[in-house]
């Protein structure tokens, strides 16, 4: 009897392993000739250049560490907690592209993550989003890589370690967590609503930062735009956890999205400035106010809008705080000194291009990443908004000075739990930094 | 390489793109009205306007002003009789004038935001603008009497 059991069980075993190899297997797609480029319409070609900047293409699949790798020929380096991945090479060059790539290989790789040789794709790749596009889009997009001059570039090798370097794997991820096809029209939302959710969820894949991943490397079902860790920057929460004072209106998100500054919040500085200045610039406008639209419904702002007022109001107290009379707090000292004649607002709004530190996301998160980053490295006219700047701090501050400045700036213009650690974290962001030449006087 | 606009001009310059600003405005283009003090953007005398805005050119490496437009102390007013030059003179307010011309850049952009200032927005403002020669009382007189002339207002000073 036992044995018939274990018979039976082996046998329910081997089968499901057969039904997994059957259901992970997938054939590699015949290799075609690079298809010339009179065979798209320009018309395809300029919608699919708007579509690949609206998704990001170039961000990730042009190196960027050490050289400057040429735009689309791939070997970004991504760290993952599973190791460091160096995205393909998406020119049309035949040996090292995706030159021999079919219109219906492509698409296989958007919707499903399947290479065009079958071999199961890492979802770096953000594969779980793309499948949510049209055919019509993804086909775009193909038009106009396979329209870009083929560049000969091979990519460095993953450094992904056993088990998770196993391929096979990925089609078990996928079972878990892939929802394949273009996303449903909600009926009971509008068309802008609609259109924000097609473009935030497939192309532009907002979540892909936005939302915390579990320890397969899958967005949390759980936690949607939750805020998460990223490239050494936090990606904050794009919904009602977000902690900022004023929420994210509608016209905030558009003013962000649209030229890298939120009055009441901050700039795009960090990953988020191509995000904006590369990509959904190139955006038709409206495609940019779709987003925000449904961005502002995720985070509920119209049920919070109303506390805006007040927290505006004190914010511009916090503001002017130690900035008259006797400086005799040191650390008080540090901010007038270095952050009052950018930073410093007398109310009752804030003035324009005069981004009010008391209001600011980065002071508000849960921890002092972003503030750290942009005391560090600045933020030039190709980010936040493109005519201004802001210098670097980084020979001006020491890690104990930034622990200070940070630690009284959380005081006196949050009013939110201190920062931990600061003094340590300010060192391990500045470790990810290049050191700008001092000016010293020569 | 980098270009942007300085008081006007085009200015293309083909320096490291970690260079200071400072240094690409006075050796490689020449304008020395701008000046050295601390180097770590913490005393306010190499301050310029990038966008209308004033900044610590010391601390800002050229590649972060590609494309902007960029005015340096030479280039508020053709005749140097922009308002806020016109009240330091009347009223004197320099006394060894190292740092002074970093005065002026904050005061003209702080004129933009705060047009008739207070005290308290004053002293918020240029407090990262330091004088050793302790002229802080005539800035801040020099600066509300320009406000005042900004605004036509004949009566006050």
């Amino acid at each position: 009897m036992i044995k018939r059991i274990a018979a039976a069980i082996v046998g329910i075993g081997v089968a499901g392993g057969v039904g997994f190899l059957a259901y992970a297997w997938y054939p590699a797609i015949a290799p075609v000739a690079p298809p010339p480029p009179s065979s798209f319409s320009a018309a395809q070609i300029e919608r699919g250049r708007v579509l690949a900047a609206g998704g990001y293409c170039a961000e990730c699949h042009t190196r960027t560490d050490g050289k400057r790798g040429v735009e689309l020929a791939g070997d970004y380096k991504m760290d993952t907690p599973f190791g460091a991945i160096f995205s393909s090479n998406i020119t049309p060059d035949p040996e090292t592209g995706i030159g021999h790539w079919s219109e219906a290989a492509f698409k296989r790789a958007m919707r499903k993550g399947i290479s065009r040789d079958g071999t199961q794709l890492f979802p770096a790749f953000p594969f779980d989003h793309f499948t949510h596009m049209t055919d019509q889009d993804i086909d775009d997009v193909y038009a106009f890589l396979m329209t870009r001059a083929p560049v000969h570039s091979v990519k460095r090798d993953n450094t992904v370690g056993f088990p998770f370097n196993i391929r096979l794997e990925q089609a078990g991820w996928k079972l878990l967590f892939l929802h394949e096809g273009p996303l449903k029209n909600d009926p009971a939302q509008d068309a802008e609503w609609n259109r924000g959710a097609y473009l935030a969820e497939g192309l532009s894949h907002c979540s892909a930062c936005h939302t915390p991943r579990n320890l397969m490397g899958a967005e949390k079902a759980s936690a949607p735009y939750d805020g998460a860790p990223v490239d050494n920057w936090i990606a904050p929460p794009l919904n009602e956890h977000n902690p900022t004072p004023v929420v994210w209106t509608e016209d905030e998100y558009f003013k962000y999205l649209r030229f890298g500054s939120a009055p009441l919040h901050g700039s795009a500085a960090g990953p988020m400035s191509p995000v904006v200045h590369g990509g959904l610039s190139e955006m038709p406008e409206s495609d940019v106010h779709a987003i925000a639209h449904y961005l502002a419904q995720i985070d509920h702002s119209a049920t919070r809008v109303s506390q805006d007022p007040k927290a505006i109001a004190w914010a511009m107290q916090a503001s002017m705080k130690d900035l008259v009379g006797p400086q005799v707090n040191p650390n008080a000292k540090l901010y007038a000194g270095a952050c009052a004649a950018c930073h410093a607002n007398a109310g009752p709004q804030p003035v324009e291009g005069r981004p009010d530190l008391a209001l600011n996301n980065a002071l508000w998160l849960d921890e002092p990443t972003n503030l750290f980053q942009v005391i560090l490295r600045g933020i030039g006219t190709t980010e936040g908004i493109s005519t201004v700047s802001m210098p670097s701090f980084y020979h001006s501050f020491s890690d104990a000075d930034l622990a200070r400045l940070a630690a009284y700036l959380r005081a006196t213009r949050t009013t939110l739990p201190p920062w931990t650690d600061l003094e340590k974290k300010a060192g391990e962001v500045r470790k990810t930094l290049p050191v700008p030449p001092v000016a010293s006087s020569h | 390489m980098t270009t942007f606009r300085l008081n006007g001009r085009e200015v293309t310059v083909d320096v490291p793109g970690d260079t200071p600003l400072l240094w690409v405005i006075r050796d490689e283009v020449g304008l020395t009205g701008t000046k050295f003090g601390c180097g770590i953007g913490m005393c306010g005398a190499c301050t310029i306007h990038i966008g209308g805005r004033a900044t610590r050119s010391c601390v800002t490496p050229v590649s972060a002003a590609e494309g902007a437009d960029i005015t340096t102390i030479e280039g508020i007013d053709p005749e140097g009789n922009h308002p806020v030059q016109q009240a330091w003179r009347e009223i004197q307010v320099p006394q060894c004038g190292y740092c002074q011309s970093g005065q002026i850049m904050q005061a003209v952009s702080l004129l933009k935001d705060y047009p008739s200032p207070t005290d308290e927005e004053i002293d918020a403002v240029m407090a990262g603008s330091l004088c050793r020669c302790m002229t802080y009382i005539r800035i801040r007189e020099a600066i509300k009497k320009a406000a005042a002339t900004a605004r036509g207002d004949a009566s006050n000073g």
